[in-house]
């Protein structure tokens, strides 16, 4: 167990780090994942591989902090420096187990949006989507990370960058894009599950958050684990000394945790 | 064929008002901006700004008032977030933005250089980057019956790319990801390489396995040492992360746009005196080698 403090997001990069088992193949995107996939090689995943949308291809942590995957020690001693379409098509053809992702909005269905949102009296506009519509709709299953704000969390989102699960209830059933769609959300006080429907439950909350906290933050009813008969919200595992310790070499200043 | 070996000023000349421009192909790795600055030096304009994720450059570009229209995945700064000069542009109307995913960024100019009119993924459905983009159309699969979208073609004028060396003739190594590179030069009309160093052809003869763009495919070879700062360059420099720390603070506003090019745009001739404003240590740190290949008969 932890004998020291850790911040909400070395939590939520641990919590992630734990969502990419062994011998898996992971499409890593920017910031917290970036972190995630180095703690899961480190650990339990030992022969995961990390794909990145630039062209880069790992299975073993960068020798130095990486504030992008193009910076030069995730690059040096990589398994490949490829190109884009070579990683695309490896997903595209359903070789990617599990892919992250982030957004400024999501809803009850795991949509996510990372292109405009509509603020007071005007539109406020994002990056956009990168490569994460790709991997919303084609990766095995996605794994989303999002800070625990209300504001984030909308009955409609203003713009679909990453399908989520439709809300006709059929999960992605009958849902033209080839993955299989969102496994887990993991907030900066919680962590969710998505039902058979694709409908978000609340399935841990992390320490020092409590359950009703947690739910005031939506504007919807959230179900919980016990709605969908997963037993009752637990708390969420903690760090471990050896993940943190990892995280903090990963990232020494804390920058992106 | 063979490219024009020029200095960038002319180069650049070269890129007319109203082009369209494909750049900052490798991602967040060698990023064109060499090109980029002296295309706000010579006041080009109306562009189209092709890409996936520009990482600054596009930003610059908009901010210095370049470009009309954006066709990229993604614009921002990737340390920091926000892109401050796109995302005020985008507001007030000043640019106008087709949203992409990289997936179909990238499918767009494969079939520009596969000379095809379209490519299909089963990428962007259920998206509203398909919904709200009436140049994607749904099709259903010929043979398997499934639904596709179909990525047209995207031919832009110009494919910028910065690369670790050229031969005098337009023969380029280059090494590191490479991101869209590739399809954004087969599609491209015409393609400026700027490189870290001009070299003999005999190098670039001695790994032809590296070479990845051959002078029949380029317009101007530029030498620009220093070309892509503040973005690495496997081999050359680190990423300069601060700069990008940096940025992102100064042009919050136009006005602190305006000041930061001032700097480091107009107020430079040419790289050559821009990278005397850089005093952090880029310098690589374990410059691995490669193994010795060998090729023969």
């Amino acid at each position: 167990m932890v004998s020291e403090d850790y911040t909400d997001r070395e939590l939520m990069v641990t919590t992630a780090a734990r969502e990419i088992e062994d011998g898996e193949t992971a499409f890593v995107s920017m910031r917290l994942p970036l972190i995630a996939f180095q703690v899961a090689v480190s650990t339990h995943a030992p022969n995961a591989m990390a794909v990145y949308e630039s062209g880069v291809i790992r299975d073993a942590p960068a020798d130095g902090f990486i504030h992008t995957m193009c910076d030069l020690p995730n690059l040096n001693r990589a398994v490949a420096t490829t190109g884009m379409i070579d990683i695309m098509s490896r997903l595209q053809r359903g070789d990617i187990d599990v892919g992250f992702l982030g957004g400024a909005e999501i809803d009850r269905y795991g949509n996510l949006n990372t292109t405009r949102v509509a603020a007071a009296d005007r539109e406020i506009r994002l990056p956009g989507s990168g490569g994460a519509c790709d991997i919303a709709c084609m990766a095995d299953r996605t794994v989303l990370l999002m800070p625990h704000e209300s504001r984030r969390f909308a009955e409609e989102v203003n713009y679909v960058t990453s399908p989520g699960y439709p809300a006709d209830g059929n999960g992605r059933d009958d849902h033209p894009a080839p993955g299989g769609g969102p496994s887990a959300l993991v907030t900066s006080k919680a962590t969710f599950g998505f039902d058979e429907r694709g409908e978000l439950y609340l399935r841990t909350v992390h320490p020092g958050a409590d359950v009703a906290g947690v739910l005031a933050a939506f504007p919807w009813e959230v179900q919980t684990a016990d709605d969908v008969g997963e037993g009752t919200v637990k708390t969420t595992s903690e760090p471990t000394d050896e993940e943190l310790e990892l995280v903090r070499t990963f990232d020494p200043d804390g920058f992106w945790t | 064929m063979t490219a024009n070996m020029e200095p960038l000023d002319v180069a650049v000349s070269r890129i007319n008002t109203g082009s369209t421009i494909a750049a900052g192909l490798a991602l967040e790795h060698a990023i064109p901006f060499a090109v980029g600055h002296e295309l706000l030096r010579q006041g080009v304009g109306e562009l189209t700004v092709v890409g996936p994720i520009s990482d600054l450059l596009f930003d610059q570009l908009i901010g210095g008032g370049a470009v009309s229209d954006v066709r990229a995945a993604w614009v921002g700064n990737v340390s920091a977030g926000t892109g401050y000069r796109f995302r005020e542009a985008v507001e007030n109307g000043e640019v106008t933005v087709e949203d992409h995913s990289n997936f179909s960024i990238a499918l767009a100019l494969q079939a520009g250089a596969m000379g095809v009119p379209y490519l299909p993924t089963r990428s962007l459905l259920g998206s509203d980057i398909f919904e709200r983009n009436d140049r994607f159309t749904e099709a259903t699969d010929p043979f398997g019956g499934e639904p596709l979208v179909l990525v047209p073609a995207l031919k832009p004028d110009w494919a910028i790319v910065h690369a670790q060396r050229a031969s005098p003739d337009g023969d380029v190594h280059l090494w590191g990801n490479t991101g869209i590179v590739e399809p954004a030069v087969g599609a491209a009309e015409n393609v400026l390489v700027t490189a870290e160093e001009i070299v003999e052809p005999a190098v670039i003869k001695s790994d032809s396995s590296r070479v990845a763009i051959t002078r029949d495919q380029v317009t101007s070879v530029v030498e620009c040492p220093f070309g892509a700062h503040p973005s690495p360059v496997t081999g050359c420099y680190n990423r300069d992360n601060d700069y990008y720390l940096r940025y992102n603070r100064q042009t919050e506003t136009a006005n602190g746009f305006e000041d930061w090019a001032s700097k480091w745009v107009y107020g430079v001739s040419g790289r050559e005196e821009y990278a005397t404003f850089v005093d952090t240590d880029l310098e690589i740190t374990e410059p691995t080698v490669a193994a010795e290949v060998q090729y023969g008969q």
